[in-house]
Order: structure tokens, then sequence, then C-alpha cells
């Protein structure tokens, strides 16, 4: 049965390949059949894989499935080789189920477009590569997938490419991501130079033999990975690329940049987790890093007016919830919510499709506004989505990951990380149902025409149901990859935090209701009083940080390319035939023809050579 | 004899080519297609019938072993000069990678080349003569002259068949550019060889060019230290080394496609194996004093030729600045000598022949299409074509290092391989990475992506452009997935290169595995 695991991802590459050489000889129609079919015999080799590993768990709780050894160069011998274990299972499962439906409503969603078939060239692409990145059994094959779902990203993103903002976008999300990439390749290097191996399991094993926890190599080593995850997972400082990949179409946002790829850090550190937990320095780094970017980022989403941009700024921030529970040592708490956000978050993306589509390609929410009359079924979905996202109590799949996150934080003995993820819980609904009660609510201010169609609302209506508590009820396979929560002595239960949790939701639940709905007159003039005026200006910016990085990379780089552009070098070396030739010109103007002068010069040179032999 | 064969062959069909040139210049082409198949059959002939497990450069301690093949005869007996070759691993690759480039340019050059034919040919095979002759020789006096032989027809090429830039330098300027520069330090190579013959003469009272007499001559560190500054000029002119660089971009702009694509995809090698062949086996401890200053001149170059791509306007310009950042990585490796280095430059010399000549030839492509190779004038190209934008992506992604291709192996290897001795310069070789990223995608987005002027579409690739860019692409996946053929027989050369070098190479007092505890 294992054995089957190489459908899992060789069914969507070969999707690839066909649509990719097929091109545009393909009707709509084909394409669609062949990217979401492809896609659908992954999802459904993962359900039967997923059902046999619960059922009758391989040996040591993984299997390996060999396919060919990569290289064998000096001691370095990476395979190809997939494994399968609770934590690959899992993420399998989100990657192709959630993929599966993203796909279909990609096939609504690009209805008409010039380039069907490419685009599910590339989104199959980007699932097959995703799932080389979760099932790589060492870290270079890792890295493989990892680069690949980023190349994916580009090409997505700068799908609709006539558009030259769209082909900005993606290069600021491809290299903005490669620092990261870079940052990870010194990581892989250093660390095959303590451990001698990229095998992710023999080189924890590795590491905790030989290495010093805390030690200097550890700790850079581990630093160094979590500057890929940052790149990946769009967190502080390598966040910037996040909202401008929005020019990508809105499905590729859902599964790109909402479910599946910017969850890859998450992934990443969650797998190595071995090693981090031989750097506390590094995991601490890892929380703080979480806790930073989802407050920061709340901020930015609370002055959005872009729709998309809204959810960008808020899968940034949850995140940064993931990498709060990471820091924490939540494990399992962090891929939980990894998984519920990807629910909760491609089904918000989704419906902001509809929306968009049934607007006529309008993004700002302020141009909309009253559409739940037109638009029921997305106002349902946006309601359940934004309330699992705001972690609702007990009714939706957003609470129980949430909690779960904020309870091992706190009796972990993480203070600091666990008031900023109560802060977080609060901005949450603040922002989610700024952009639900200006879309939904209020007076109509254009013509919404919804295109419905079974590709539309059927997967809307699937994640719709995994947002709730449904979904809160999957139990992930994670004992014996992840090692379980510890048991922990503090004073108040799971219970009492829980309530203090649902509580704050709840109370910032309320405050976005007297603040947005109705006149708004307070947010009005809060909005226009001056140090709101400067305070949002500064965070629809994102604080800054592409400022920062345009003034202190970017321009110093354009200019320097600039100035040099006929190559300093070369104009250096050709002063030497320049030379030559004005050297030239200088002896030759000596040959006047002029018999005195050349005896001049003869007495001259004469006076010279005796001088020297007498003195 | 078979090596005599990869020598011989093409220089009769240049001849051949030649005299048609008088006759039927129509069939020039057909006949160096031909000739060129012959090599290419000849050297996947010698896949088969060798065992690479040998070669000559023994490892540290063991007697000196054999090539894999040789061939030899006396030349010039008075002064101990033999006509001789061989071939190893080593040298395999890289005649492979000469014969499928060989037949590629010879290709690329169907519709492109009307005027004298017959002469051009003659050139494109006679080059590959020299590039042979380089790769196989193995009497330093023959490799001179091999080395020279390479220039002259490669000068021609530029002169006679390449183009004018309107507003830029004219390709004579190029073609001189380019044989001062490559000529002048030959000769510095030249006195080296002699001295080195020299040196050796005085030592053992025979008079030898031969590499293997060579290889252990006793000198004392300060003449092997200048005798490898002798030898490492020439192939830092050639391969090219910041800041001997600058006649590349005008030569490969001013070329004809073929000629860019023997520039980049061969001659730019030679230099590499310069290195791997002579430099660290003849000066193993001289190297490795100098290789500080080397491998910061290798890292100097992979940003300085990064950052220069990304401001040029001219594709092949462009391209010809990647090489240079790329070539970068193979000065890094080389000088690195752990065996995951040696073999990523292997790696890297083989991805980046392909990759090199593949852009290239797109190049080339675009400029029969478009009449112009500014890429302020393109935009927009994407929907205008059928297929060559797929390759275009495909090479550019190749360039810029996507795993499953093999540049990314290539450079991953040699960074790795690295990072154990000298982390500082690999860290800054890694920015590499990213800089690459930089200049790919600016290329894709000028030429491919962005608004169309028009949307009259462009004649797509023919069958013949069709089958030699999926040829290139061919390997290139090869080499990216199933890479452990090339790497099986490059493996004996490289560790005995190792062996030699590496003892030198460590520094006392730093510990090959440095482990901090606090």
């Amino acid at each position: 049965m294992f054995n089957l695991l190489f459908v899992v991802f060789l069914a969507p590459f070969l999707g690839f390949v066909v649509l990719s050489i097929g091109r545009n000889r393909f009707s709509e129609s084909t394409a669609a059949a062949i990217g979401i079919g492809s896609l659908g015999i992954a999802a459904l080799t993962t359900l039967a894989l997923g059902i046999a590993f619960i059922a009758h768990p391989p040996a040591g709780g993984a299997f390996t499935q060999p396919l060919w050894q990569w290289l064998d160069v000096g001691g370095f011998a990476p395979r190809f080789a997939l494994r399968l274990d609770g934590l690959s299972l899992s993420m399998l499962g989100v990657v192709t189920g959630v993929g599966f439906l993203i796909h279909i409503f990609a096939a609504w969603y690009m209805h008409e477009d010039d380039s069907f078939a490419r685009f599910f060239a590339y989104m199959n692409l980007f699932v097959a590569s995703m799932l080389f990145l979760v099932l790589g059994d060492n870290l270079l094959f890792l890295f493989f997938g990892w680069e690949g779902v980023g190349l994916c990203s580009y090409l997505l993103i700068g799908f609709w490419y006539k558009d030259p903002a769209n082909g900005t976008a993606a290069r600021k999300a491809f290299i903005v991501t490669r620092v990261g990439d870079a940052l990870m390749a010194v990581g892989l290097f250093w660390l095959f130079r303590e451990v001698g191996t990229l095998d992710i399991q023999q080189a924890v094993i590795q590491a905790q033999q030989h290495l010093a926890p805390g030690g200097t190599a550890i700790t850079a080593i581990t630093l160094l990975l979590l500057g890929g995850a940052v790149g990946k997972s769009a967190q502080l400082p390598l966040q910037t690329w996040l909202p401008d990949a929005m020019a990508g179409p809105t499905p590729v946002s859902a599964l790109i940049h909402a479910a599946t790829m910017v969850t890859a850090g998450v992934y990443l550190i969650a797998r190595t987790h071995g090693l981090f937990e031989l750097a506390p320095f590094s995991l601490e780094a890892v929380g703080v890093i979480g806790a930073v970017t989802l407050l920061l980022a709340s901020c930015a989403a609370l002055v959005q007016s872009d729709i998309k941009r809204i959810l960008a700024y808020s899968t940034m921030s949850q995140i940064g919830y993931m990498f709060l529970a990471l820091g924490s040592a939540a494990w399992g708490a962090s891929i939980f919510h990894l998984m519920t956000h990807a629910f909760f978050k491609a089904l918000l993306f989704m419906t902001a499709g509809s929306v968009i589509l049934a607007c006529h390609h309008e993004q700002d929410i302020f141009k909309m506004g009253g559409l739940r009359r037109r638009l029921p079924l997305e106002y349902a979905c946006f309601l359940v989505g934004g309330l699992a996202l705001s972690a609702f109590p007990l009714l939706t799949a957003g609470y129980y990951s949430k909690d779960e996150i904020l309870w091992e934080a706190y009796a972990g003995g993480h203070l600091g990380l666990f008031l900023a993820g109560l802060l977080g819980a609060f901005l949450t609904p603040l922002y989610t149902f700024r952009l639900i009660f200006t879309v939904f609510h209020g007076e109509e201010k254009l013509q919404a025409h919804p295109r419905p169609g079974v590709t539309n609302w059927l997967p809307l209506v699937v994640l719709m149901v995994f947002s709730t508590f449904l979904g809160g009820l999957i139990h992930l396979p994670l004992a014996g990859v992840l090692p379980a929560a510890t048991e922990h002595t503090v004073p108040t239960s799971q219970f009492e935090i829980g309530i203090l949790s649902s509580s704050i939701a709840l109370s910032g639940l309320a405050v976005a209701c007297a603040l947005f709905l109705g006149h708004r007159r307070f947010i009005t003039w809060l909005a226009g009083s001056a140090p709101g005026r400067l305070l949002a200006a500064w965070w629809v910016q994102d604080w800054g940080f592409d400022w920062l990085y345009d003034k202190l990379l970017v321009q110093p780089f354009a200019w320097f390319a600039r100035i040099n552009f006929r190559d300093g070098i070369d104009l250096a070396i050709l002063t030497i035939p320049t030379g030559l030739r004005a050297l030239h010109g200088a002896l030759s103007r000596t040959e006047t023809g002029r018999i005195r002068w050349y005896a001049a010069g003869m007495a001259a040179g004469a006076l010279v050579v005796v001088g020297m032999v007498f003195i | 004899m078979m090596l005599l064969l990869l020598l011989l062959v093409p220089f009769i069909g240049g001849l051949v080519c030649w005299h048609l040139q008088r006759l039927d210049p129509g069939q020039a082409r057909s006949v160096a297609l031909g000739t060129m198949i012959v090599v290419l059959a000849l050297a996947l002939a010698l896949w088969l019938t060798g065992d690479y497990s040998q070669t000559l450069l023994p490892l540290a301690g063991d007697p000196p072993g054999h090539w894999v093949q040789q061939f030899s005869v006396p030349w010039i007996p008075r002064l101990g000069i033999r006509f001789s070759l061989g071939l190893d691993g080593l040298s395999l690759l890289l005649v492979t990678l000469t014969a499928l480039l060989g037949v590629l340019s010879v290709g690329c050059s169907w519709r492109e080349i009307h005027t004298n034919a017959g002469f051009f040919y003659m050139n494109l095979l006679w080059n590959v003569v020299g590039v042979m002759g380089v790769f196989l020789a193995t009497d330093l006096f023959l490799f001179f002259l091999f080395w020279e032989v390479m220039l002259v027809p490669m000068f021609f090429l530029i002169a006679l068949w390449g183009h004018d830039i309107p507003g830029g330098r004219p390709r004579l300027y190029a073609a001189i550019k380019f044989f001062i520069f490559t000529q002048s330090a030959g000769l510095v190579m030249l006195v080296a060889i002699l001295a080195l013959v020299f040196v050796h003469y005085a030592a053992s009272g025979e008079l030898t060019f031969s590499y293997a007499d060579l290889l252990a001559t006793p000198m004392s560190a300060r003449t092997a230290f200048w005798l490898m500054l002798g030898f490492g000029l020439a192939f830092a002119v050639k391969l090219p080394l910041v800041p001997f660089h600058s006649w590349l971009p005008d030569a490969h702009s001013q070329a004809p496609t073929a000629g860019s694509v023997i520039l980049a995809g061969i001659l730019l090698k030679t230099a590499a194996f310069g290195l791997l062949r002579y430099l660290l086996p003849l000066f193993p401890a001289a190297s490795a004093a100098f290789a500080p200053y080397a491998m910061a001149l290798g890292v100097l170059g992979i940003i300085y030729g990064a950052v220069c791509a990304f401001g040029q306007n001219d594709t092949k310009r462009l391209v010809a600045y990647t090489s240079i950042s790329h070539m970068g990585f193979i000065v890094l490796g080389v000088f690195a000598g752990t065996q995951i280095a040696l073999q990523g430059v292997m790696m890297q010399i083989l991805a980046h022949g392909i990759s090199a000549a593949g852009l290239f030839i797109l190049c080339g492509e675009l400029q029969e299409r478009l009449e112009t190779r500014d890429l302020r004038k393109m935009g927009g190209l994407w929907a205008r074509f059928t297929n060559l934008p797929q390759f275009g992506l495909f090479f550019i992604l190749a360039s810029l290092g996507l795993p499953g291709l093999g540049n990314f192996l290539g450079e991953f290897l040699i960074l790795l391989g690295t990072f154990k001795a000298h982390p500082r310069l690999a860290m800054i070789g890694t920015v590499g990475l990213v800089l690459s990223a930089v200049y790919s995608l600016i290329l894709m987005q000028r030429t491919f992506y962005g608004k169309p002027g028009t949307e009259a579409p462009i004649p797509d690739l023919d069958r013949r452009e069709f089958a030699i860019l999926t040829t290139l692409a061919a390997v290139m996946i090869w080499l990216g997935l199933y890479p452990r053929p090339f790497f099986a027989v490059s493996r004996a050369p490289m560790q005995a290169l190792q062996s030699q070098y590496a003892p030198a190479a460590t520094e006392p007092g730093e510990p090959a595995t440095v482990r901090e505890i606090p």
C-alpha cells in the first residue's frame, strides 16, 4: 500500500508535463480535467495512504521509499527518497485536499483566460514541488522542492505578465525569498560540515551526539535555517514580498500564499525540531519573530483597503501564531493551526475571488458595500471564515488551534509570547470584521454580478464545513514524530485560559461591531485626527520596511549597476592602449623633418650619454 | 589512435570545407555537420571502451598511474618534445562537451552564415581541433601550441562573421581585444613553461616537456610561486577572472552565434581545465599558498559579474557577464580543493557549458527574428512565439540555479565543499545565488514579459532549432537529476588531484572540522 507513495507527487507532475507540452492545443475543459484530475488522483491516494497509515502504522512510525541515488560525491550521498510519517501525512492531506478544492475553484475563476492551460500547468507543478518539499527525507531534497515552490510562486504571481507591475511583484517575491533560501543554503553547508550528512533523521541524531547544546555551531545552523523559514513564510524581516504577491490570480493566493507554500517555513522548523531543541536561543528567536510579526501584520491589516492585501497581512499574522507556537515548543499545536488556517484562509481567499469577479475586478473594499443581498453565499462564507480566523469560541476550527497555542505558550512559561498572542487575538476580529462589514454591510456602491456554477460553490461549501468545529475535531497523527507537549504544573488550567482567550476574541468582535457597523462616527473621527492619519500612513506601508529596503539595498544596487554600465575595470584597462597611443602621438610629433631639430636632439643625446659615462 | 582521430577528423573536415569554398560553398555546412557528428561518435565510443578509474596523476604516496588511452610519437627529439596525447575521465568529459557543442554550433549557424561559408566552417572546425588538442595534450609544448591554435580561428570568426552593433564598438575591435588579451597572457605562460622545463633540466639533466616527467619537479617555493603565477595568469584571462574579464563581453556581443557558443561553452572551459590539469598538480604547494587570494578573486567575480549583468541592455553582453559570474564559482571550487568542491567544479563546467550555449543560441535566434539585441526594444515577446519563450525560461532558470538542473548541483557542491575550510568565502559566494536570481529574472522580464509593442506573431522555432534546444535541455535535466555517470567518470582524476593538493591546502592549526564548545 505505502509503495503507492510516489503516485502522490507523480500524478500532478505528469499533469504538468502533459499540460505544458499540449498547452494551447487543449480546450479549456480538457486542460481543467487534466489539472484537476491529476490532483484528484493525488488526493485519493493520500486518503488511502492516510487510512492505511492510521489502521496499520508502519514500523517505527515512518515509511521510506527510496527512488534513486541522486549523487555520491566525496562522502556526500543524498538520494531521492520519500518519507511518510505523521507529519508529512498531515501536510500531504492539507496540500492535496485543499489543493484539489482550489484547483476546482480555479477552473471557475480562470474561465476564458487566454492561458488557461498554462495556468494549470504551473499550478500542477507547484503542487508537485510542494509534495517534494514535504516528502523529502533529506534536506537537499527538501531544498529541491523548496526552490521549486518558489519558482512556481514567481511564475504564478507574474502570470498576467503583460502588466509590468505583476512582473515586479513576482520578481520581488522570488528574490526576497531567495535571500532566505541563501541563508538556508549556508545553514545546510554548516550542518553538513558539523555532522557530515543532510539526511534529516541522521543529522538530528548526529547533532545530538556531537554538538554541544546551545553551542555556537548549532545555534548558527538553526538561525540560518530560520532565515530560510522566515523568507518562505513571510515573517519579519523578510515579509515584504507577500502583500505584493497578491498581484497573482486569486486561486494562486489561496493555494500558494495562504494554504501551503507560505507555511513551508513552519514545516521546515517542525521537521528539524530536533535541531532547534538543541538551540534554545534559536527557538526563542522563532517565537519572538512570530510574536512581533503577528502584531505588526495585524496593525497593517487594520488600515489596508485592498481586500486581498488585508487577507495577505492576516496570513502573515496567522503564520506568526504558528511561529509563536514553534517557539514555545508547541510543535503539534503549530501544525494543527497550520491545517485549520489552510481551511479557513483558503476559504476566505476563494470567497474574496468570487467577490472580486462579481464586482468586475474591483478590489478596493471601500468601493464595495452592502453586498450581502446580492452575494449571500459569499457573505456566509466570509462570516464562517472570518469567525474561524477570529477564533470564535467552540464553533470554529480556528478556536481549537489558537486556544491550543495560547495555552501551551502560557503553560510553557513564555509569558511574553502569550501576551502577544492575546493581543493578536483582540486585533484579529477587528481587522477581519472591518473587512466584512465594509464589504457586505452599509449602502450598495456597485452592482455585483455573480456568476454561479458548481465549480464555484462546491469548494467554498466544503471548506466552509471544515472551517467550523468539524475541522477542529480532526486529530493529526503527529505523536511519534513531534514530541508531545510536556505536562505543565501551572496554577491555571487550560479551561481558564480558554475562557480568557475567548472573551478577548469576543470583545474584539464587539469592538469591531461598535466601530464598523452603523455610522462609524468614532472611527471616522479617529482616522481623521493627526495621529490617526500618521499611524495609518505608516501602517499602510507595512511599517516602512519596503521603503527602508529600497533605500538600503535596491537603490544602491541599481545605482551601482547603472554607473558601472560601461564596466569600470574595462575602462581602467583601456587606459593602457590610450596611454600608448598618446605616447605614440607625442613621439611622432617629434618627427618634423627639420634637420636642425634632429641635430639638436642628437647633440643633446650625446651630451647625456657622455655625461652619464663620466659622472 | 582514437585520440589522434579526434584531432584529425575535424582538421581534415576543415580542409574539405575550405576547398568547398571554391567548389560548392552550400555543401560546406553539411560536411561540417557530418564531421562533427563523427567526432561526437568518437567521443561517445571512448565512453564505452575505457575504464575510467585510472588517471596519470597518482593518489598521494602511490606510484604514478597511467592514462586511460594514450598516443605518443617523438616530434622534436633534440628538445625532448613529443607529440603525445592522453585521456582520462576529466578530459573525456570535456572532449564530449566539445563534440556535443561542436555539433550544435554547426547546427545553429545553418541559416546565419551565408558569406564565405566554407572558410567559416573551416575556422569553426579548426577551433574544435585546437580545443581538443588542449584537452588531450600531455606534452607542455604541444599543449601550448594548441592553446595558441585555438585563438586564430576564433579571431577570424569574430572579425569576419561578427556583428557590428550600431553605436557600439566595431567587431574588429572586439576581435583584436580578444586576441591581445589572451595572446599576451599566453606568452607569459610560455615563459613559465620554458622556465619549468629548465628548472627540471637543471635538477635532472633531462630536457623534456612531458607532463608526466615535469609533475614532480623539485623547485624552491619561490620559483614555484612565480611559475604558478605565469600559468595562472593565462588561465585567469581565459576563464576570465575579474579583473581580466573585459574582453569577454565585447567578444561575445560581436561574435556570431556559433562563436559565442564555442567561446562560452568550450573556450572558457579550457582555462578551468588548465587549472585542474596543470596549475594544481604542477604547483600544489604554491597554489595552496595563493588559494585565499584566488578564491577571493573568484568570489569578487561572482558578485561583480552578476552586478554588471544586471545593468546591461544587450542580451549577449548580459549573458556574457553571467558567464563571468558562473566562472567565479569555478575558481572558488578549484582552489578550495576538497573532493566535493572539485566534483562541483566538474559539474559547473558541464552545466555552464550547456546553459550558456542555450542562452547564446536563444539570443542569436531572437536577433535573427527581431534584428536587435537591445533589451530596451524587446518586452512582451511571450505571446508572440509558441515555443521559443519556454526554452528561454528554461535556460534562464538553469542559469539561476534551479534545483533539478545542472548549474544548481555545480554551485551547491562548490559552496558545500568550500564551506568546510573557508566558511567566510563560501558565505560571500552564496550571495551569488541571490544575485543570479536578480539578473536572470530581469532578463526574463525585459525580453518575454511586459507589454508587447505589437501582438503580431513572429516565426517560431523551426525543426532544426527546436531539436538543438531540446537536446541541450535534455542534457541539462540529465545533469541535474541523474549526474552519477558523470561524477563516476571524473572521480579518479579528482580524487588524485585532491590527494595531491589537500595536504598543502590544509593550513596548520586548522583542523578539518571545527567544533566550538562554549
